[in-house]
């Protein structure tokens, strides 16, 4: 998605994005960033809470009206009111992504590269 | 004192390992458009990659090539009526639990709260139509296809309604 806030603001367009990951606002390069600390699925807040999405929105209409400069990020100090265990739980899908597995056997590889690294050779 | 947001917070240690890998650095200039008048005077338009689309009137989006090949994540975009019921919204993303979205639309692409907004004066007002992308773009992510043609093509749907300021949502 931080593409698609410069796709769009290179268009012409004023954007803000609302992200739980600045740390890929910055490395893209994102025009206006609203970070703030919610699981992903949720990034304006918890189904049927209004108030709490409206104050997210006004946050972030904030930063559309006060940055005056491209890269800007602004952390809110929204808190997710649900305990991190079950958080981390609740956003993610019943089944793991696909890419899950290719994930997994790609890190397995580079901890057993990494472990003959340090092996001592002869 | 400023609370600095744990980007990897609610991540799977698996994949935070992996984006901690990345050497990526911003391409400048960054873009940027200033805001062209006061909000109250801005038309809005909504995007989210949270995978959402018109149940019954658009296709989903193609799972079921990502479940043959995980790498490869479907590019294109769908659009959502602004007035549109939350039972005709729809969300395909393997990545997230959409159970929270199909219940409240808002959490992710915010057009009743918007509604309120332009209701109330804060803003211009908002597109009759809203945009949703499938965030996952396969691993290693390519996203050349947003950005050279699905991307401009929004960003030109929302020209001709006359919006001025995008909010982005990812799932």
């Amino acid at each position: 998605m931080p593409v698609l806030a410069r796709t769009l603001e290179a268009a012409g367009l004023s954007t803000v994005l609302v992200t739980n990951m600045p740390f890929w606002a910055e490395k893209v390069g994102v025009p206006r960033t609203l970070a703030l600390e919610f699981p992903f699925g949720h990034l304006l807040g918890q189904p049927y809470d209004a108030a709490q999405q409206m104050r997210v929105i006004g946050q972030a209409l904030e930063v559309l009206e006060t940055a005056h400069a491209p890269g800007a990020i602004v952390h809110s100090p929204e808190t997710w009111p649900v305990p991190q265990k079950e958080a981390m739980k609740d956003w993610q899908p019943l089944v793991p992504s696909p890419v899950m597995e290719v994930l997994a056997s790609r890190a397995l590889e580079m901890m057993r590269q990494s472990r003959r690294r340090q092996k001592p050779g002869f | 004192m400023e609370i600095k947001v744990d980007s990897f917070k609610f991540l799977p240690r698996i994949i935070a390992a992996f984006y901690r890998m990345s050497d990526r650095q911003p391409e400048h200039p960054i873009p940027w458009t200033p805001l062209p008048r006061p909000l109250a005077e801005c038309r809005f338009g909504l995007v989210t990659s949270g995978g959402l689309y018109h149940r019954g009137v658009e296709p989903p989006f193609d799972l079921e090539r990502e479940r043959r090949e995980p790498t490869w994540g479907d590019p294109t975009y769908r659009t959502l009526p602004a007035d549109i019921r939350q039972a005709e919204v729809g969300a395909s993303h393997l990545h997230i639990n959409t159970r929270d979205v199909l219940e409240d639309v808002d959490i992710l692409l915010p057009i009743h709260r918007f509604q309120e907004l332009a209701a109330g004066g804060r803003i211009g007002g908002l597109a009759s139509r809203a945009y949703s992308f499938m965030g996952y773009q396969g691993y290693p992510a390519d996203t050349s296809a947003w950005q050279e043609d699905y991307g401009p093509r929004v960003a030109a749907e929302l020209d001709a309604e006359g919006v001025d300021c995008v909010l982005l949502t990812p799932a």
